[in-house]
């Protein structure tokens, strides 16, 4: 009886440790467990201030990996530098987003130019500037006008990209968008289903770059690497930043004729906080921002989509490897 | 309340997108929708009945194993078609094949269960006197069983059929562009185009259920009918 009592009582640990193992995968799984880290103690880059520390501030992000890994950087320097920040990393999409940042649910969250202009200001694709400061310029001003503070854009764009297999460049000789032409007949392009009737895709490889592929197939959005490394699709448009180009070696091919809007981050932030939050909110945020390339974001993208880290994992790891937090 | 007449303009006029370049909506794009949304649903009708059927005669003749088969069938309705799309993309690619074998997978269960539950319902003194005239086993299935059991076989197909109508809306997310592409893309296709697609597919759903309901009152052994003139007299 007693070493029954005993194999139980192992056994009961033993559930006990796995149910923790897993409780803790789906905690770093989320990325989102309120609190924010940072506030260390040894400044590199970013300094403490400790009068920041009566300023709240909610850092948001829509529900994709590079908005997770966004929100996480921006909420770990700004709770670097002495702000009491917490998070709510997971709003859906820009719609619901700019809900949350308007009712004051959220403080900020990084958004993108070319999504501004056309989700939210009602722009056109073919009205969109293809210069990276202008269409930043034209959103700042149309955010001011409900009260938002844009702040200056990340060197990194996330728009969308041509992709081809490294052997289909090699075979036609493809470097930029133009060399299609000659070949589209033979290809077969993939895209999302929203893709076809769209100006900054399908529509506009037709219109502005006289494309005429063999068939154009919808497909939904997560699927867009795996029909190009199955070989199902000869052609597929990706994002610029994400880490399946890097690991699967797709070739993006040049956008020579500048059709694809720019999709350029900007942290939008309500104008109350900003004014309460003082000058070093917008160092700061200037600080990160100059580090985020489109390498750099894709290699941080890579960590959590490829190598399962968590997007706070990540973002601590950029603080640090940018020598912003010591 | 003029949501819904947006919704029903965008049916009968083609305007611009809201996302620009493009011309949407009217009667010639719907149509260009549907035309693959009923092709996508036929055929996985049609399969889905062409196994079903004779499997649910054959199982409910024997009357065994039957049970195991059903179960085996409604687990598989528990998958989404979704996901089953996205199981099949790494063996056969998307497109028209792919959906197909997927909506193929969600109209057998009620079919099946249908059929196989009609066969084992048929009258059991009726199955044996059929015996005594000295029927074969396959004359039994044909002549008795089959059209005893016919309007819960229809009552199977369709159920699978208003499911596959309406799960054919999924398609664009795997290469077939059906009705669920205003559905799916709100930005090119605006609110109203969203809620006209939707309304049309409610529709079709509403029409193929009439259209077999027809075809069921024409199938239907003349002994089984309800005529209400006869009834009445």
């Amino acid at each position: 009886m007693r070493k029954h009592r005993w194999l139980m009582l192992l056994a009961l640990l033993i559930a006990a440790l796995a149910v923790a193992g897993c409780g803790d995968d789906d905690d770093s799984g989320n990325g989102d467990k309120g609190s924010s880290t940072g506030s260390s103690g040894d400044q590199a880059g970013i300094q403490k201030n400790d009068k920041n520390s009566s300023t709240k501030i909610t850092v948001g992000s829509k529900n994709f990996t590079e908005q997770k890994v966004l929100g996480e950087i921006y909420a770990q320097a700004l709770g670097a530098a002495g702000y009491d920040v917490s998070k709510q990393l997971n709003l859906g999409d820009e719609k619901t987003a700019l809900k949350a940042l308007e009712g004051g649910d959220i403080s900020m969250y990084p958004e993108y130019t070319g999504t501004a202009l056309l989700s939210f200001f009602g722009y056109t694709a073919d009205k969109l500037p293809t210069d990276p400061d202008e269409a930043y310029d034209l959103a700042k001003k149309e955010f001011a006008g409900k009260n938002l503070t844009a702040f200056e854009h990340t060197p990194y764009t996330n728009s969308n990209e041509v992709a081809v297999t490294q052997e289909t460049a090699d075979k036609y000789s493809l470097k930029t968008i133009s060399d299609l032409e000659p070949v589209a007949g033979k290809l077969t392009l993939y895209g999302t289903p929203e893709c076809r009737q769209r100006l900054d895709c399908l529509l506009g490889l037709q219109k502005v770059y006289g494309l005429k592929f063999k068939k154009f197939t919808p497909v939904a959005i997560d699927l867009r690497h795996e029909v190009l490394s199955k070989g199902q699709a000869d052609v597929s448009i990706v994002f610029t930043t994400d880490p399946q180009i890097f690991k699967e070696k797709f070739v993006l091919l040049e956008d020579d004729k500048q059709m694809f809007p720019p999709f350029n981050s900007t942290l939008v932030a309500r104008n109350d906080v900003v004014d309460k939050a003082g000058p070093d909110m917008a160092k700061v945020i200037d600080m990160v921002d100059k580090g985020l390339t489109d390498d750099v974001m894709q290699e941080l993208n890579a960590r959590v989509d490829l190598d399962k880290q968590t997007p706070e994992e990540v973002a601590g790891q950029y603080l640090k490897e940018t020598g912003l937090v010591g | 309340m003029s949501d819904f007449f947006d919704a029903i303009d965008f049916i009968f006029s083609e305007r611009d997108s809201p996302a620009g370049g493009a011309r949407v909506g009217g009667l010639g794009e719907i149509w260009e929708l549907m035309w693959p949304h009923l092709k996508l649903s036929g055929a996985s009708l049609g399969i889905a009945c062409a196994i079903a059927i004779p499997l649910g005669l054959w199982l409910g003749h024997r009357g065994r194993g039957g049970f195991i088969a059903i179960n085996a069938s409604n687990v598989g309705r528990a998958v989404p078609s979704l996901a089953l799309i996205a199981f099949f993309v790494a063996y056969i690619g998307v497109g028209f094949t792919n959906l197909t074998i997927a909506l193929v997978l969600l109209a057998i269960p009620p079919i099946l269960t249908n059929t196989y539950t009609g066969v084992r319902q048929v009258d059991r003194d009726a199955v044996d006197s059929a015996r005594g005239m000295g029927m074969t086993g396959a004359q039994v299935v044909r002549r008795v069983e089959l059209p005893l059991a016919l309007p819960l076989i229809f009552g199977g197909i369709r159920t699978s059929a208003v499911n596959v109508v309406a799960t054919a809306t999924i398609a664009p997310l795997a290469g077939v562009v059906t009705l669920g592409d205003p559905i799916i893309n709100v930005n090119t296709y605006g609110d109203e185009g969203r809620l006209a697609a939707a309304i049309v597919v409610a529709l079709l759903a509403v029409a193929t259920e009439v259209v077999l309901g027809a075809a069921q009152r024409a199938a239907t052994p003349r002994g089984l009918r309800l005529d209400r003139r006869e009834a009445v007299t």
